[in-house]
């Protein structure tokens, strides 16, 4: 299972940098969003998969599943979307202004000389 | 009280919440946050007297014991660094003041301003690697509002790509945690320092080095070390003045705290290849810094670039791991965040007069404004270390703890930066203040006596500390004390070990 | 644009307070079970979603007339408020304290700090969707 785990981690993380590297602002963002889940799905892996039952309520399940993971990858998941949401809305107001969602043209070189 | 230690980070967190109540009356705001601001000043003070009499203090929260749940531990390190952030947002915030706008005020500029503060606080006094990622991300959040805030077109050009390098950054935190979670099956940070030390016994695993240079790349991406530190001065060019000076005296210090904590808390077994690729990046950090101060001619960008070598001195200190030069770096970190902070205010207010920051465009303005001048000239003395002022006495440890450690390219290095960096700040100081005066369109509108006061307290501050440095020292030494022994830190923390 | 979406309005008036009974139900399933204020939260904020994709914004905010920034102050300070009362009786930060009550018609029923915390957590993300639904939705 570990093993399957790290091939869907990999072609995540494979995807989400092919999609950072192009140009469009809004492929960026789904990128992003896949780096994300890629790294909360590591975080689960990392954990150790098993089946148990909840840990605190009871002495008597033959065994117990580690409870952290999933608190911290809750935790991450809520603050990736906060995250992407803001991302999306800074987009889209950049593109009303500037008129552009080519990474090329969004360049720039204020106070260089 | 043993919920001391916390009052730093809620006071911020409520008085944050209220600015969003408040967020249509811009007096009530301003009072709301000068006021909060002030008691996160005395209560940090208080803190670092606490931490001083009675040692590191520790809180569990929710009263979950020690490894199980999150603990806050304030050392003297974090305690001093708690501090210093606090009177560095204070000075920020007066700055804000005048000179931010009410269009900003509206939109929750103070709100997103005490949420940085909870996120840069909390980040220090944290001691759960976990807990550390979320300070960060709230920390991040609000700089992303504060960075967009106003929506010039070159602020949103730039918060774009701040923000895809702290995602990323982010995710690979995530990952650095997953990776550490596996091998020590812990996350409170003593307990993690336990734990390596019993699987290094014998010698320290490769996956400790491989977490060890992820963590780096991680907080090296946040601290802006060589070669990370691309994003920077696009990034920070941006924003106005007072949130430019709090993301350059408070940002790039947490990144550069949550390496030293790490570097000498969890990884300091096996130190041949990690603190060795430490030193080499903080030199080259130096030396890429020098280069970019020397060759703009623009105010921002030469302090931003300042901001640069700064990392790169303190790193040396750190990876010499001497007593001398952690506490070196340790009182060289707080200097710099005084003084960075004061530095860029000045910049601000020479940016506000003249009405561009490009250096070519401003001279003579010492005729007008003399004690601009004056206080500008006293922070460039005191960021490059000439004697009596705070950064010659980092420096002197950082240089001797490198030739104890015969790092001796590292201590060489900063050496011949300090030159270079007094090269590139007087720079500023003849073409920006020397020269004939010239008229500058908007000048008069520019209330240079009431932005003057916040610069002011940082540099009187900042010379205090150099000056007193005979009454600081305790303080610092007992820091380094903690970083250089972390049996000191475990032991307040898990009790029983 | 004007569309005749009869059948999506008329089955979400009766749709809504299904998902917001569920959300309050999920709510208070949280005690001792899955669930807990930020599914209940993002529950009724889907309802509200549903609400502005049958009808148009303006009719939305006049049936709800709330200022979600707002809301999401006012969970903060109610999350922050319950973390923090534990300072008074000098204890650390976000204890919690419970007991247990008997009320006559329900019956035994245990009380805790923690559903006002997660109380906080609810409106907060309510109110945190519905900005960034608004502030995306703002402009057509």
């Amino acid at each position: 299972m570990e093993i399957l785990m790290a091939f869907i981690i990999g072609i995540l993380f494979m995807s989400a940098t092919y999609l950072m590297l192009s140009k469009s602002l809004l492929r960026i963002i789904i990128g992003t969003g896949l780096l994300s889940h890629g790294a909360h799905l590591l975080l689960l892996t990392m954990g150790g998969l098993k089946r148990g039952a909840a840990p605190l309520l009871g002495e008597h399940a033959p065994s117990y599943t580690d409870p952290l993971p999933q608190a911290l990858i809750l935790t991450a998941i809520v603050i990736s979307f906060g995250v992407t949401a803001f991302f999306l809305v800074l987009a889209y107001r950049t593109y009303q202004e500037l008129g552009t969602d080519n990474m090329d043209r969004l360049r720039g070189n204020e106070g260089n000389d | 009280m043993i919920n001391f230690l916390i009052l730093p980070i809620l006071i911020p967190l409520i008085s944050g919440v209220l600015l969003i109540f408040a967020a249509k009356h811009v007096m009530l705001q301003r009072w709301i946050a000068g006021l909060s601001a002030l008691l996160t000043v005395i209560f940090s003070a208080l803190l670092v007297q606490k931490v001083k009499t009675d040692g590191i203090q520790t809180l569990n929260l929710s009263n979950w014991e020690a490894p199980f749940g999150i603990t806050l531990v304030s050392d003297m390190m974090s305690a001093l660094l708690v501090l210093t952030t606090s009177i560095v947002a204070f000075a920020c915030l007066i700055y804000s003041f005048k000179s931010i706008g009410h269009e900003r005020e509206k939109y929750y500029y103070y709100a997103a301003f005490s949420f940085l503060i909870v996120g840069v606080n909390g980040a220090f006094t944290t001691g759960d690697i976990f807990n550390l990622f979320v300070f960060f991300e709230v920390m991040l959040m609000s700089s992303y509002v504060l960075i967009v805030l106003g929506g010039t077109k070159i602020q949103l050009r730039e918060s774009v790509k701040y923000i895809l390098v702290n995602v990323i950054s982010s995710a690979l935190f995530v990952i650095a945690v997953g990776f550490l979670y596996s091998v020590v099956g812990t996350l409170n940070m003593a307990h993690i320092s336990v734990r390596i030390s019993e699987i290094s016994e014998v010698a320290q695993p490769g996956i400790i080095t491989v977490i060890a240079v992820l963590f780096l790349i991680v907080f090296g991406l946040k601290g802006a070390i060589f070669p990370l530190y691309f994003w920077l001065p696009g990034s920070y060019y941006a924003p106005p003045a007072p949130v430019l000076a709090l993301f350059g005296a408070l940002l790039t210090k947490v990144g550069v705290y949550s390496i030293a904590r790490t570097y000498t808390l969890f990884f300091y077994h096996d130190t041949g290849f990690t603190h060795q690729l430490l030193s080499t990046l903080a030199i080259l950090t130096i030396i890429l810094g020098v280069i970019g101060a020397l060759a703009y001619w623009d105010i921002k960008k030469i302090v931003i670039y300042n901001i640069i070598i700064a990392v790169g001195v303190i790193l040396v200190g750190l990876s010499s791991m001497t007593p001398d030069s952690l506490a070196g770096s340790i009182f060289y970190l707080i200097h710099d965040m005084l003084v960075k902070a004061a530095l860029f205010l000045l910049a601000g207010i020479m940016a506000a007069i003249a009405g561009t920051s490009n250096l070519k465009k401003i001279t003579g303005l010492i005729k007008q404004y003399p004690g601009l001048g004056w206080t500008f000239f006293i922070a460039a003395l005191t960021l490059a270390g000439i004697p009596p002022f705070s950064g010659f006495i980092g420096k002197v440890l950082i240089v001797k703890g490198g030739f104890e450690a015969e790092n001796f390219w590292g201590a060489a290095i900063v050496l011949m930066s300090s030159l270079l960096v007094l090269f590139s700040i007087m720079k500023i100081f003849i073409n920006g203040f020397w020269g004939t005066p010239r008229a500058y369109k908007d000048a008069d509108q520019v209330p240079v006596g009431k932005l003057m006061i916040a610069p002011v307290i940082l540099i009187i501050l900042g010379v205090f500390y150099g000056v007193g440095s005979e009454f600081v020292f305790p303080y610092i030494s007992q820091a380094a004390e903690t970083l250089s022994n972390p049996n000191i830190y475990i032991e307040a923390v898990l009790k029983e070990y | 644009m004007k569309t005749n979406d009869v059948i999506l309005q008329t089955a979400t008036k009766i749709v809504l307070f299904v998902i917001v009974l569920f959300s309050v139900y999920i709510f208070f399933a949280g005690h001792y079970t899955p669930g807990g204020g930020f599914v209940g939260g993002l529950l009724t904020a889907g309802a509200i979603i549903l609400l502005l994709l049958a009808f148009d914004m303006k009719t939305v905010a006049k049936i709800l007339p709330f200022n979600y920034m707002n809301m999401t102050a006012l969970g903060l300070l109610i999350a922050i408020g319950t973390g923090a009362g534990a300072l008074l009786f000098n204890k650390p930060f976000l204890t919690h304290a419970f007991t247990y009550a008997h009320v006559p018609v329900l019956g035994k029923l245990s009380l805790h700090t923690a559903a006002i915390f997660d109380l906080g957590v609810f409106l907060v993300v309510v109110g945190v969707t519905m900005t960034i639904i608004q502030t995306i939705g703002e402009d057509e």
